[in-house]
């Protein structure tokens, strides 16, 4: 009977430590993905920091253009909601923080009295919000683990359009930012209308200031309103990369934990098992040195070549 | 004299290197070539080439079918999204695009993207070949 309690905690240990591997794999795979992820992040600065020196010149240069992208609502009736969460599970708190903060942002608009409008990136943000009846405006899948900029810009493009038509009056966009690799926080941004270009400059860090008097052409209207768009796809674009950085960065510490609780359990069932075997032992010695005495009371010469065969059992 | 050109997409510094002159085209403006001490300048670009001469007289030519140029102090920025050296140009591909989009403007003269899509496979195939000659 004993042997059996054994046996079943060596099938436990077996299976965990078949899942210690798994978690393991996962967390050197994501660490790997995040150093890339980080590069690409690093990579696209330079990009969007130009459009922005780009238009600083322009608001120093004091130009102002009547943009659709510009367009303050005088009354607010739908807010749009972009929200990037992960395909894949197993990221820890990444994906309900995300979905905890945008679902705040449906909140929020209903309590103003206005309607919402779901632009979701990532399956886990679809399931969460299709199992709850939300209405959900867009969807798209396959790009949070590694987003290109074309994938950025088809999301943008749906958001502006959107925007653009007087379907939604603002955007709010939810996302995962990249502090380091031990810290990231889930923040929400205005991403539409864009604010003036002084406050667009503003944010930026305001090198171009002494560069002054540039010449622009065709117009410095004209350079906006094509600046304007690239502008928002940069945005975004910043915003997949860094949630991807932090996807990964998550995964790769609940990997970790879950190794190491995978380690902690190893160690715990492999007690148990010992002492199990102990007790199986110790039982079974007690019962062939009580069945040789009890045998040893009758003939001797029989029972003292069965001892030894017996207790190596 | 030369100076720095760069040119910078989302996913990184495409390209870069010296040069003492750089020709681009821009919207509404028609060819503009740049050099070293040129007045701060920024302009769109029109769907067309970009030509950065190098001080030993070599030149590079790259299809940038859509951005900014960006002129200050000595260095010269081409913001893209849609860029590509000559080395990433498919011909074949380009040929058949510019085929697909004449036959599309034979049937609609006013398709805006068949004339869209017919001015990248121009500029293409003018890259493509400038660059093997």
């Amino acid at each position: 009977m004993a042997g059996g309690r054994e046996r079943v905690l060596r099938r436990r240990i077996t299976s965990v430590q078949k899942t210690k591997k798994i978690t393991r794999a996962m967390e050197l795979i994501a660490a790997t993905r995040v150093m890339k992820a980080q590069q690409r992040a690093r990579a696209s600065a330079p990009y969007s920091r130009q459009i922005t020196q780009v238009i600083e010149n322009l608001a120093a240069a004091g130009t102002e253009v009547d943009h659709p992208l510009l367009r303050e609502a005088e009354k607010v009736e739908r807010v749009g909601v972009v929200l990037i969460t992960s395909d894949r599970g197993l990221a820890g708190p990444y994906n309900s923080a995300i979905i905890r903060a945008a679902e705040r942002q449906v909140q929020n608009a209903r309590a103003e009295g206005a309607d919402y409008a779901l632009i979701i990136i990532g399956k886990k943000g679809r399931d969460y919000f299709r199992f709850r009846n939300y209405r959900i405006d867009s969807f798209t899948e396959g790009i949070s683990d590694n987003p290109t900029y074309e994938d950025a810009k088809a999301v943008a493009g749906t958001v502006a359009q959107l925007f653009e038509s007087g379907e939604i009056d603002r955007v709010e966009l939810v996302y995962t930012e990249f502090i380091t690799i031990g810290s990231q926080k889930v923040v929400v941004r205005r991403f539409l209308p864009l604010e003036s270009t002084e406050t667009m400059a503003a944010e930026g860090h305001g090198e171009a200031g002494a560069v002054a008097s540039f010449e622009f052409e065709p117009s410095p209207e004209a350079v906006l309103e094509a600046l304007l768009p690239r502008y928002v796809e940069a945005r975004l674009f910043g915003a997949l990369l860094e949630s991807a950085a932090s996807e990964h960065a998550s995964r790769q510490r609940a990997m970790k934990a879950a190794t190491d609780n995978a380690e902690d359990m190893i160690l715990k069932l492999s007690r148990e098992m010992n002492q199990a075997r102990q007790d199986a032992i110790t039982t079974e010695i007690m019962e062939i040195v009580g069945g040789a005495e009890a045998l040893g009371s009758g003939d001797d010469e029989t029972t003292e070549t069965q001892v030894p065969v017996g207790a190596q059992n | 004299m030369t100076f720095q050109v760069e040119l910078v997409s989302p996913e990184g510094i495409a390209y870069s290197g010296e040069a003492e002159m750089v020709i681009a085209r821009t919207v509404g403006g028609g060819e503009i070539a740049f050099q070293p001490g040129h007045v701060p300048f920024i302009g769109v670009l029109a769907v067309w080439s970009v030509d950065v001469v190098h001080p030993d007289g070599g030149r590079d030519t790259l299809a940038v079918h859509r951005g900014f140029v960006q002129v200050a102090g000595t260095k010269v920025s081409i913001l893209s999204d849609v860029s590509e050296a000559a080395s990433e140009i498919d011909v074949d591909r380009a040929r058949v695009a510019k085929e697909v989009a004449e036959a599309a403007l034979g049937a609609d003269r006013d398709d805006e993207t068949a004339q869209e899509a017919l001015a990248r496979a121009d500029v293409r195939l003018k890259v493509a070949d400038s660059n093997t000659q």
